[in-house]
C-alpha cells in the first residue's frame, strides 16, 4: 500500500515546475533600469565630461521657406501638447497652470507681441523666458518653427474680421454662436 | 483501492492546476491594481484628467522610440518652479533638480527581458494608450492596468481590427470600439498598412 501513497504527492510536482523562467530577468541593461554598478544608480550615462560631439545633436534649423498646412497642423499639435498648460489653446495666457497661479504670461494675440519678430518667439522656446523654462529639449529646432507659424495663425485668427471670412466658415461660425446662445 | 488512489491523485492534479491557473491569472500575482510606493504620490488624475495635460508633454518619446520615456526633472519643475514651490511632498523633486540627481521611481509595467516592445509604433499605428494602460487620467496614484500576458499581446496581434482607433483617438483615454468597429477597424488596418495576423503573431515580432 505503502508506494501508493506516493501519488497523492504527485500534484506537488506540478508546483515544482512553477519557478520564473530564467530568461525573464537577463544579465543585461535596459533603459531606465537600476544599476547597482554605476553611482547615481541608473544604467542610462550621460556622456563623459568633456565629450565632444562630432555632429551637434539639435543643430538649428533655418525658418521653413513656405508654410502649409502640414506645418500648420503639427504646429497646432505641439502647441497643443507643450504651449497650453500656459497660454491657453487661443494663446492669450489663460492656460491651466495659470489659472493655478503660475505667472501670467504676455498674451500672444494683442499687445506687443502681435508685433514682436519671429526670433523672439524662437529664441523664447530655446532658452526660456522669464519663468517659463527652456523648451529645447522638448521642441526640436523643425517644431519651434511649426509652432511659431501655428503663433502667427492664432495671432491672426484672434485679430480676424467676420467679414472678412469665406461665406461657408462665416455661415458655420453664426450656426454655432446660435447653438451656443440657445445652451 | 489502487483505483481510488489514481482518482484522488487525479482529482488533486485538477485541483492544484486550477488554483495555480487561478492565481497565475490573479491581479495579485500579475501586479494589476496595486499601485506601489513612490518617491512623489504622483497623480495622473490631477494632471492628465483634470488639468488636461497631454500625455506627450511629460512622455515626448512615446512617438518616436520604443520607451515612451520618463520626464527629467527639469520638465516637472517647468510648472512646479512656481506651483506648489514649497510643498514638503516635492521636495524630492526639488532636490533632484538641485543634486542633479534622477528620481528614483518604481517601475509599474514590466515585460519579460526576452519580450521587445516598441511603444512608437504602436500609437502611431492606431493603438492608444489606453488599451494597455486603461484610463490613467483615472489614477489616482499609478498601477498596472495589465499583467501583459502574452494572451494579452496575441489577442490584439491576431485580430488587430478590433483594436486600432483613428490617429484622432490615440490619447484619448475613454475610447471604446465604436459599434461599427468591425468595418471602421478593418478599413484602418488597410490604413496603416498593418501586416495579417500570420505575420503579426509570428514568434520574431517580439521575441529576438
Amino acid at each position: 500500500m505503502r508506494p501508493r501513497l506516493v501519488l497523492l504527492l504527485l500534484p506537488l510536482l506540478a508546483v515544482a515546475a512553477c519557478k520564473r523562467q530564467d530568461m525573464y530577468t537577463q544579465d543585461r541593461s535596459q533603459t531606465w533600469d537600476r544599476n547597482a554598478f554605476f553611482a547615481n544608480g541608473t544604467s542610462m550615462r550621460h556622456p563623459v565630461a568633456g565629450t565632444v560631439a562630432r555632429v551637434a545633436p539639435n543643430p538649428p534649423a533655418a525658418a521653413p521657406a513656405t508654410i502649409d498646412a502640414a506645418l500648420l497642423a503639427r504646429g497646432q499639435e505641439r502647441f497643443g501638447i507643450f504651449c497650453t498648460p500656459c497660454h491657453g489653446r487661443a494663446g492669450n495666457g489663460e492656460g491651466m497652470i495659470v489659472q493655478r497661479g503660475f505667472t501670467h504670461p504676455p498674451s500672444f494675440v494683442e499687445g506687443k507681441l502681435r508685433q514682436a519678430k519671429t526670433q523672439v518667439f524662437y529664441d523664447a522656446i530655446t532658452n526660456g523666458y522669464g519663468a517659463m523654462y527652456s523648451f529645447a529639449d522638448r521642441l526640436s529646432p523643425a517644431d519651434r518653427w511649426a509652432v511659431i507659424a501655428y503663433i502667427r495663425a492664432l495671432q491672426l485668427s484672434q485679430n480676424a474680421d467676420v467679414a472678412s471670412l469665406p461665406a461657408e466658415d462665416r455661415a458655420q461660425l453664426e450656426a454655432s454662436a446660435r447653438q451656443e446662445a440657445a445652451k | 483501492m489502487l483505483r481510488l488512489y489514481l482518482l484522488a491523485g487525479a482529482g488533486g492534479l485538477l485541483a492544484v492546476g486550477l488554483l495555480l491557473f487561478g492565481l497565475s491569472h490573479s491581479n495579485y500575482v500579475g501586479n494589476v491594481g496595486i499601485a506601489p510606493a513612490q518617491p512623489v504620490p504622483f497623480s495622473h488624475k490631477h494632471h492628465s484628467g483634470e488639468l488636461g495635460i497631454d500625455c506627450r508633454n511629460c512622455h515626448q518619446q512615446v512617438e518616436a522610440l520604443a520607451t515612451a520615456g520618463l520626464p527629467p526633472t527639469h520638465t516637472c519643475m517647468t510648472c512646479h518652479s512656481e506651483i506648489w514651490a514649497g510643498s514638503p511632498m516635492l521636495a524630492p523633486v526639488r532636490d533632484s533638480l538641485a543634486n542633479n540627481e534622477p528620481l528614483h521611481w518604481t517601475r509599474v509595467n514590466r515585460l519579460p527581458d526576452y519580450a521587445y516592445f516598441n511603444h512608437s509604433i504602436h500609437v502611431t499605428k492606431g493603438v492608444g494608450c489606453s488599451s494597455c494602460h486603461g484610463a490613467m487620467n483615472e489614477e489616482q496614484l499609478t498601477y498596472a492596468a495589465q499583467s501583459f500576458k502574452m494572451e494579452f499581446c496575441l489577442s490584439c496581434h491576431r485580430a488587430p481590427e478590433n483594436f486600432v482607433r483613428p490617429q484622432n483617438e490615440i490619447w484619448n483615454m475613454q475610447w471604446k470600439p465604436p459599434a461599427d468597429q468591425a468595418t471602421v477597424g478593418a478599413a484602418l488596418v488597410k490604413d496603416y498598412h498593418i501586416a495579417g495576423p500570420e505575420r503579426l503573431s509570428d514568434c520574431s515580432i517580439c521575441h529576438r
